[in-house]
């Protein structure tokens, strides 16, 4: 499949009202089509926020963000998963991915369900399943679309180690068969280690790009070592010795 | 005690002569008048007061310049309305029906606006997210946190519609409960203004337990204590 879109990112201010100063001034940045792109940093940095805005649900800044040429809130539909799992209550899980994908037929929304091993609760209300399978449904969700964009805010958050990995697998298969574009926010170096091709670290505030790390090896191709060995250079901004 | 019997009658004599009205007399006619009468003005005073209540709600500046209207119009006292528009329209359906709108939807609309401003935000980024349309956006978000309010407003609206009507009835109309009612009034023939009453009654809880309570466990079925 085509490489999802290129962006690019010029957000001359973002400000939330009120006395604070902005939260991103002069903001610029480019990404590749096809990239997986981690927004690495501490919580209320503003990644949440810069996802919001790429995703053209957050209009109000200054400045222009385009995905493939196309201002943010008129290009193609995103696939997003937010921080919580966001699922409509009122609608089962199967009705959750066809709101977000009316095209689609029951039994595609059973097989997207399936793919993140949901097979059996296509008729279950997000009240019956766990915080778990809920985050499972959103990604289900997100993916159904085939959007050529996704967008994750902090996808593993809060999940016990062994939902991270499969997820973690999830999500690997899902980027190297779609080819899309994806972006997300995450403040965990393994999540980042094991899954980004390029690592942007914010930090200040105004939040500027502290460090700009692309990672050489694919991802499938990493193991156990090297996704050690990149989480520590995340954290020290400096390349491990054992990968030379 | 001839007198006391008179007044005071058996339930057998009501359930013989609420047979007699329904089979031989005018009861069914009037029972359909008046029904249709409450069910017109009810669907009308339910989607004119939702989608007013739902713009209030979003539009604080409609609010606060509609918010006093709002107050009169659910204090207006509804016999003035009734004859203000039976003055206006003549002693006519749309007169009775516009009269029991105009009592209605403030009540409607209080309601709807309080459900909107509890709406959660969260699922507006959503419905931004997934590029909804906003008719979509209205039926899968907005509409289904809306249910639990509009429910309660039916509820609400159709006792007082029903009372309303049958006051409007006496008051000027050529049929229906409210007028049969008054005319038995005159004749103290209290036996067949129970009668009435139970016909009426019976379709209350027709309507309550056929209709309104599988559609609120239907709608509501999502939410961890279905009502």
């Amino acid at each position: 499949m085509a490489p999802g879109p290129g962006l690019t990112l010029s957000i001359a201010e973002k400000r939330f009202p009120g006395p604070t100063p902005p939260l991103f001034a002069d903001l610029r940045l480019d990404i590749a089509p096809g990239s997986v792109t981690a927004l690495f940093g501490p919580s209320g940095i503003g990644k949440s926020t810069l996802l919001r805005l790429i995703a053209g649900i957050d209009r109000d800044f200054a400045g222009s963000i385009a995905i493939d040429g196309i201002p943010a809130h008129q290009a193609p539909p995103p696939g997003f998963v937010f921080q919580d799992p966001r699922l409509l209550p009122w609608r089962t899980a199967r009705d959750n991915i066809r709101a977000a994908a009316p095209a689609i037929s029951a039994e595609a929304a059973d097989a997207a369900l399936a793919r993140v091993g949901l097979a059996t609760q296509a008729t279950a209300w997000p009240r019956m399943l766990s915080g778990g399978m809920q985050r499972r449904v959103a990604l289900a969700r997100a993916f159904a679309t085939n959007a050529r964009l996704l967008l994750l805010d902090e996808p593993f958050i809060s999940l016990d180690a062994a939902l991270v990995d499969d997820l973690h697998q999830l999500l690997a298969d899902i980027i190297a068969t779609s080819g899309a574009t994806v972006i997300f926010a995450s403040h965990g170096p393994q999540d980042v280690a094991r899954l980004a091709t390029r690592v942007i670290t914010l930090a200040g505030r105004p939040a500027a790009i502290a460090q700009d790390l692309t990672f050489p090896l694919p991802p499938a191709q990493r193991d156990g070592a090297t996704i050690a060995a990149y989480a520590s250079q995340l954290a020290t901004g400096v390349p491990h010795a054992a990968l030379d | 005690m001839a007198f006391a019997h008179r007044l005071f009658p058996t339930p057998l004599a009501v359930a013989v002569e609420l047979w007699a009205l329904a089979a031989h007399g005018p009861l069914l006619p009037d029972l359909g008048k008046t029904m249709l009468r409450a069910g017109s003005a009810f669907v009308i005073a339910m989607v004119l007061g939702t989608a007013l209540g739902i713009v209030l709600g979003r539009q604080r500046w409609l609010d606060r310049l509609f918010s006093g209207w709002l107050l009169v119009g659910l204090n207006l006292p509804a016999i003035v309305v009734a004859i203000v528009f039976y003055i206006w329209l003549g002693l006519t359906e749309l007169a009775l029906v516009a009269a029991v709108v105009i009592n209605k939807v403030p009540l409607v609309i209080t309601t709807i606006r309080e459900g909107v401003r509890s709406l959660a935000a969260d699922y507006d980024e959503l419905a931004a997210a997934l590029r909804l349309s906003p008719l979509r956006r209205l039926r899968l978000v907005t509409l289904p946190q809306l249910m639990p309010f509009i429910l309660a407003a039916a509820r609400t609206g159709l006792s007082l519609i029903w009372k309303i009507v049958l006051v409007f009835e006496v008051l000027g109309s050529d049929g229906g409960v409210g007028y049969r009612v008054s005319i038995q009034f005159q004749f103290f023939d209290i036996t067949g203004i129970l009668a009435y009453t139970t016909a009426f009654i019976l379709v209350v809880l027709a309507v309550e337990y056929g209709l309104l309570r599988p559609l609120e466990r239907n709608v509501l079925q999502w939410r961890p204590d279905p009502a």
